[in-house]
């Protein structure tokens, strides 16, 4: 079974992804670890951001966090203007 | 309970909800008449009052980068009262610069921002003392700047500061009041902040532990900004400073503010220390941490001068031809020619135990091949020709053929 995410994307990202909100499928069991390697290997760009800060329902997760179709995922990479 | 730190290397904030307020250097956070007046919608306001004035006006405040972000927030410190502002800030006034930072007008275009940004400051109160630092921060002079001060605002505009500035915050355990845009998006934050109970909040690292390569997040100046962005985001960090220094209100410390204008959405994520980040210990080279330079190391060389002595006298070396075939076909100096291209599978053919001069046409090509050969093959009698054989025939044999 796979389970389709929603995910917002913020910064650079929105240009890799193609929008600022994107849908992607996942396993059922699928972790952010999981969704950090599909993202990474779908659009190369996110791997070589090197580091990218992902939120489910407005916090900070780490990569063994189990994701829910239900989830609000955002991905937030480094920006750097001032 | 009059004593106040004098030590301008000293570790920790001076000011904060944890602090004895009864601590205040009672000279420093003197408030005139003139003062009085001027703060007083301040001072009316109900949990603020004289106290939290009088800890604006002993305060000391750094701004780092006095651009798009640190226009609006330096203004507002200013015109708080906050006692003594330092700013690091080294480029001059553009054009460009005036669509969003509004500290400086077309009079000021040309001229020092550091300079301008003081002139400026001063000019809206001249009851606080405004520090320049004129200069790039760098990992030699972080901590010494930064030291002297309660609070820390980042409003650099590259990756390289910003590692540095957290760095040196962390090192010296005061607050970074950090905040970042991007075309629509602000970021803010408060970083390695202590709180109440002495425990010390998430830093930059914590979140983005490498920086990303060179060039694959635009900056202001590739991908553009909406000025009143900055004048919005630069403004929340000034308030921030202001709730540090003052201890009142709920500092956005373990919280990530993303504002988005262009749909008018903020959101605010909760962080947290990350165990894996590792402890900050010293400064790095930020340029290379952030793969702005290459650190290229430094190979050994021979002049054409040299060469031709060795030739002279006959010293044992073997020349290696690094340039294609055509090339090699108009001019050589009768060297074993192995292609840049080639130089890999060709490398059993290359001496290990005597001098080898590698050259090409400038010196490019070859110094290219020495390095691969070092760190591929593990080669150490490896000296690169200076300005290739167009040097050498410049300088040892002019009647041969250029090209």
């Amino acid at each position: 079974m796979m389970k389709t995410l929603k995910i917002k994307a913020f910064g650079i990202t929105r240009d890799i992804l193609g929008g600022r909100e994107v849908e992607l499928q996942l396993n059922e069991s699928g972790t952010v670890g999981d969704l950090r390697s599909q993202l990474s290997s779908t659009y190369p760009e996110v791997l070589q951001l090197k580091s990218l800060f992902i939120a489910v329902n407005n916090e900070y997760a780490d990569d063994h966090v189990v994701l829910n179709d239900t989830d609000e995922i955002a991905l937030i990479p480094p920006v750097s203007g001032g | 309970m009059g004593i106040f730190v004098t030590d301008s290397r000293r570790e920790n904030c001076f000011f904060g909800p944890d602090k004895d307020t009864s601590m205040i250097d009672e000279q420093r956070a003197h408030l005139s008449k003139e003062e009085l007046a001027r703060y007083s919608r301040h001072i009316a306001i109900d949990g603020f009052g004289l106290e939290a004035q009088q800890k604006l006006k002993a305060a000391r405040v750094l701004v780092v980068g006095a651009g798009g972000l640190g226009s609006p927030a330096l203004l507002y410190l200013a015109a708080a009262g906050v006692g003594t502002i330092g700013l690091v800030e080294f480029d001059r006034v553009d054009d460009t610069n005036l669509q969003r930072q509004v500290l400086y007008s077309v009079d000021d275009v040309g001229r020092s921002k550091a300079h301008a940004a003081r002139e400026r400051l001063l000019a809206l109160n001249p009851h606080i003392q405004v520090e320049v630092h004129e200069t790039r921060l760098t990992s030699a002079n972080a901590l010494d700047i930064m030291a002297r001060y309660d609070v820390v605002a980042d409003g650099t505009d590259n990756f390289a500061t910003r590692y540095l500035v957290n760095d040196a915050c962390v090192m010296l355990g005061k607050p970074n009041v950090y905040a970042s845009i991007f075309r629509f998006e602000g970021q803010v934050s408060v970083f390695n902040y202590r709180d109440a109970e002495g425990k010390t909040g998430p830093n930059y690292r914590d979140l983005y532990p490498t920086p990303p390569p060179p060039g694959l997040v635009p900056n202001c100046a590739e991908a553009g900004v909406l000025g009143v962005l900055p004048g919005i985001i630069g403004s929340m960090q000034a308030l921030e400073v202001i709730k540090i220094v003052t201890g009142i209100g709920e500092v956005l410390s373990g919280r990530f503010l993303v504002f988005d204008a262009f749909t008018f959405e903020a959101r605010i994520f909760k962080i947290r220390k990350n165990p894996d980040t590792p402890v900050i210990t010293e400064l790095v080279d930020y340029d290379e941490f952030c793969g702005v330079k290459k650190p290229e190391r430094a190979i050994r060389e021979i002049s054409a001068i040299e060469l031709a002595t060795w030739i002279e006298r006959g010293e044992d070396f073997q020349l290696i031809d690094v340039r294609e075939k055509y090339e090699y076909d108009i001019v050589n100096l009768g060297g074993e020619l192995l292609p840049l291209s080639e130089i890999e599978s060709l490398a059993s053919k290359i001496d290990r135990n005597r001098k080898v001069v590698v050259h090409c046409k400038t010196g490019g090509r070859s110094a290219q091949a020495i390095r691969l050969l070092e760190e591929r093959f593990g080669y150490t009698n490896l000296y690169n020709l200076r300005a290739g054989i167009l040097g050498y025939i410049e300088e040892v044999k002019p009647e041969m053929q250029r090209y």
